[in-house]
């Protein structure tokens, strides 16, 4: 451990904005820590003033308001898996919270961290992506919401600005008439990185037709993305399993996956087009 | 880099050190004496490390030792003493759930961490909640042994 940081604890939001606008470019968020922690050892932030997150009460909390399930940026994952609002609004993210590392790490990770980390494998972005959650970031000057699909703009790159911290993460309360599945491909049961995961959201008409879908794919691409394509093929139609199979063929050529040790870039796209189709499947059949 | 004045509560001590903000918890604990507190792989895929802090069990290599600043931390060790040791500390040893023992005081902290919540768990939930504490020695079959043994005996006597 050589390196040279600086390591504030503001004791309020108040206090972390004012920190966040005097540093800059040379400041530093750090929240649960569960990634930080290891690339601080490595000396990746050396130089930096490091804002302590971890202690704001501001950025808890799992809400519902106007429509939307609001959850404070500092939420972690197990209180993702806890909280019944999750249960019952969200099951394709409590699901993902469910699978992500260990309980150890779930009880420190946050969701804010986790989107900001901007992993290709991050966990908690396909599930809200497929809930098409919007991040709301907050400066000493301004506050924004922008949709998750664009804050993350490649492979560890957001749309975060120094000043800026990603303060809530929201959705609209999925409609009644939509079911949502999760699948995470890993190479063991518990405490594994993504080979891929799968989220889809499912919502239909009283007569069985499509109103709108959303396929989400983690880790099979510079950054977790949204399937537009196979979506709109599904749109205003009914779901059979021939026009499911052309949407999962489609999911799996928007892909643009790489070999790694988890896996190879053909096993990725191939198994891709499995999972979108098991899980429309399942979303489906749950509506009926 | 200027060092940090901080305090720590530990099983039940209080401590004030002077350290590096770059220094992790683990690190700390250790250097204190508690080294019932294993380093393994410090990354968070272990557990070795595991400790309570303020009620939660977190890997402490994840968490820097000012993030715990007035913190109250418990280690495995800080369950029971040796005239009285934790059913799950008595467990270990007669479920022949140690041979090594480098991961045993991270596996008793998750453990509790379940049973605090869950004082009755299948073998699945015992599974899921040390899911991330690696043991190199047993099979976890007599982890498992140990645990569901601890929950009997700490319905039976109220200990806990």
């Amino acid at each position: 451990m050589q390196s040279e940081i600086e390591l504030h604890h503001p004791k309020n939001l108040a206090e972390a904005l004012t920190l966040l606008a005097h540093y800059g470019p040379d400041g530093k968020l750090l929240a649960g820590g569960t990634n930080m922690v290891v690339e601080l050892r490595d000396g990746h932030h050396n130089g930096k003033s490091l804002v302590d997150l971890s202690h704001l009460k501001e950025l808890r909390g799992i809400s519902k308001q106007d429509g939307y399930i609001v959850i404070g940026g500092g939420t972690t994952i197990t209180e993702l898996i806890d909280h019944p609002l999750i249960g019952a609004h969200a099951g394709i993210l409590r699901e993902a919270a469910r699978l992500f590392a260990n309980p150890l790490v779930r009880n420190r990770a946050t969701v804010a961290g986790n989107l900001v980390d901007a992993s290709p494998a991050a966990d908690t972005a396909p599930p809200l992506l497929a809930l098409n959650a919007e991040v709301q970031l907050m400066s000493q000057v301004a506050t924004r919401w922008i949709k998750l699909e664009d804050f993350i703009t490649g492979v560890r790159r957001t749309l975060l600005q120094p000043g800026e911290l990603l303060y809530a993460i929201r959705w609209p309360v999925p409609s009644a008439r939509s079911a949502g599945a999760y699948t995470k491909v890993g190479l063991r049961k518990a405490d594994a990185i993504s080979v891929l995961s799968t989220a889809v959201m499912v919502e239909l008409d009283d007569v069985g037709v499509c109103q709108q879908t959303s396929i989400a794919l983690g880790a099979v691409s510079p950054k977790p993305f949204r399937a537009h394509e196979a979506e709109a093929l599904l749109k205003g139609k009914v779901l059979d399993s021939a026009l499911i199979a052309e949407a999962a063929r489609l999911a799996a050529e928007s892909t643009r996956p790489i070999d790694d040790i988890r896996g190879t870039a053909a096993y990725r796209k191939r198994v891709v087009a499995v999972t979108v189709r098991r899980l429309l499947t399942k979303a489906v059949e749950v509506l009926k | 880099m200027k060092p940090q004045m901080i305090t720590l509560h530990i099983n039940g001590r209080t401590h004030y050190v002077a350290l590096n903000p770059n220094l992790t918890l683990l690190v700390a604990l250790r250097d204190l004496g508690y080294t019932d507190v294993k380093s393994g792989c410090e990354k968070g895929d272990c557990g070795a490390c595991a400790v309570f802090l303020n009620g939660v069990a977190v890997n402490s290599c994840l968490v820097l030792a000012a993030q715990a600043d007035e913190g109250e931390i418990l280690t495995a060790a800080g369950l029971g003493t040796s005239e009285h040791p934790h059913p799950l500390q008595t467990a270990f040893s007669d479920a022949g759930a140690i041979q090594c023992g480098y991961c045993t005081p991270g596996m008793i902290i998750s453990a509790k961490a379940l049973l605090d919540h869950k004082p009755h768990p299948t073998d699945a939930e015992i599974r899921d909640a040390i899911s991330g504490n690696l043991c190199r020695c047993t099979g976890y079959a007599q982890i498992i042994q140990a645990v569901q043994s601890a929950a009997e005996k700490m319905d039976a006597g109220g200990e806990g």
